[in-house]
């Protein structure tokens, strides 16, 4: 039976991880590699590289610390951020990646999904999501809008329609984050994620407002997630990876372990 | 090889994968690694590693594009070590349903869908059940973990060969052996500890053929491959 998966999502600005409220307030909390490397040590089961260094010649720095990752850390590595083209997701690739995740550029031009499936496989498509609750009218159901550039724009799309529209593009798989919950510790909106999941084969990645190893077991349980993504209670070492897997196992759900048995 | 100097293996480069992870995961279990995009890159090498994504149909066109369907096949047919990875394991086997393709032939049985799976492609993080004991799973806990990316897997004609299987709506076949051929459906190079430690023991695997076969020449054709027992 396939795992689920608990993935730390690192924040690389210029070539160094960072942390801070959603692009403000950035402090350099180390080498991505490094900390990708002691990650896999700890559990991970897939490492995300979330690039958001603003400006454009960022991007061979970028490629460079993916390649220095690939050589330290032997799980799957997940790049986000600034790709735009099919070429660019060849360099990611090439540099050591196993997926390329697209949000904005992905809302932009929903035709880059087909392509880069259509040339690497669904399997290396990550479709990242960012939704926001609209306000519900009475008697209706809950609805999210998409909203890109971090957050900052709104879109007129549906996110539950999108998600059905990324996967028919040739995303393989979709990483749905809450901006309501996003940086705010106060639990993933797992009505938001079974929204998606329970409409689509492909896996869910749930992102944004973990505050604790109960809320993976919830985006999982209720949320239907196959994955679940969190930044700052691993960085700032509130919860380790063991402790998160462990909670999950108790719970029922199936975790690779993380005490490797390995002789 | 030479007593004490690192295996040397060549990762078949058929244009069908990304060789950059593989590469990573033998280097760092001690490996010499050269990368063999034609059939003389191949001479002096204790090893051959293919891997391989996408598939079977398009990759068996880009080996026989760069010649290197025989030399590959002459190679195992010699008995010496070999480890297909994924797409690079499918290959061994006598053809594939995906695209209807011949393969390699060099193990009894096809290639088939993944059927009852409750998602496709299988992606993630699966238990590996060992079916019979095997050095390549030295040291490694039966049941532990690895990482699959695939919608096919091979469905041998021999069960004698198999060594692990893994569950996805029904059980495939994970892994299968036969003397020095191995094949694993999996991701070693990205299955964190477990992944590492098997490419560590297909070094040692490798490392005690080159010393039983000291006389064998390097580069050596097999005589008459059809007088080979399948």
């Amino acid at each position: 039976m396939l795992a689920r998966r608990v993935i730390p999502c690192l924040d690389v600005d210029k070539g160094r991880v960072v942390k801070g409220t959603r692009f403000v307030n950035l402090t350099d909390e180390g080498d991505p590699a490094e900390l990708a490397e002691r990650y896999a040590r700890e559990g991970a089961d897939e490492i995300v590289f979330l690039d958001i260094t603003a400006a454009h010649e960022g991007r061979a720095t970028m490629l460079d610390v993916v390649r220095r990752t690939a050589g330290r850390a032997f799980v799957p590595l997940t790049v986000g951020g600034g790709v735009r083209s099919v070429d660019e997701m060849r360099d990611v690739l090439r540099a050591g990646a196993d997926k390329v995740s697209f949000n904005t550029a992905a809302v932009a031009a929903p035709e880059l999904l087909t392509a880069c499936a259509g040339r690497f496989g669904s399997q290396a498509v990550v479709c990242a999501i960012d939704a926001r609750r609209l306000p519900r009218t009475e008697g209706a159901a809950q609805t999210w809008e998409v909203v890109t550039h971090g957050g900052r724009r709104a879109t007129d799309l549906d996110a539950v329609s999108w998600a059905l529209r990324a996967v028919e593009l040739g995303a393989g798989e979709l990483l749905v984050t809450s901006m309501d919950r996003d940086g705010t510790q106060s639990g993933f909106d797992t009505e938001l994620l079974a929204a998606i999941a329970s409409r689509v084969r492909v896996p869910v990645i749930a992102s944004g407002g973990a505050s604790g190893p109960a809320d993976f077991v919830a985006a999982v349980c209720d949320g239907k997630a196959d994955a679940v993504l969190a930044a700052s209670i691993f960085h700032r070492r509130m919860y380790s990876i063991a402790s998160v897997k462990a909670a999950m196992a108790a719970a029922g759900l199936p975790v690779r372990p993380v005490a490797e048995a390995v002789a | 090889m030479i007593a004490g100097s690192k295996p040397r293996i060549a990762i078949l480069d058929y244009g069908a994968a990304n060789l950059v992870s593989i590469t990573h995961g033998l280097v760092a279990v001690g490996a010499d690694v050269v990368v063999a995009a034609e059939p003389a890159a191949m001479a002096g090498a204790d090893a051959l590693v293919v891997p391989g994504v996408g598939a079977a149909a398009s990759a068996m066109a880009h080996l026989r594009e760069r010649g290197l369907v025989e030399p590959l096949r002459d190679w195992v047919r010699a008995g010496r070590p070999c480890l297909g990875i994924c797409l690079g394991f499918q290959i061994l086997f006598d053809a594939s349903d995906e695209g209807a393709a011949e393969t390699l032939g060099l193990l009894p049985g096809r290639t088939v869908g993944l059927r009852d799976a409750p998602t496709l492609p299988h992606i993630g993080w699966n238990a590996v059940q060992a079916a019979r004991p095997h050095p390549l799973f030295d040291g490694i806990a039966d049941g532990s973990y690895f990482y699959f990316v695939h919608s096919f897997a091979p469905a041998p004609a021999d069960d004698g060969i198999v060594v692990s299987r893994t569950n996805h709506g029904r059980p495939f076949v994970s892994a299968a052996a036969r003397g020095s051929l191995y094949g694993v459906q999996f991701h070693p190079e990205k299955s964190s500890e477990a992944g590492l430690r098997l490419l560590s023991n297909f070094l040692r695997l490798v490392d005690a053929n080159v010393q039983t076969n000291v006389s064998a020449p390097v580069g050596a054709r097999a005589a008459d491959p059809a007088a080979e027992v399948a």
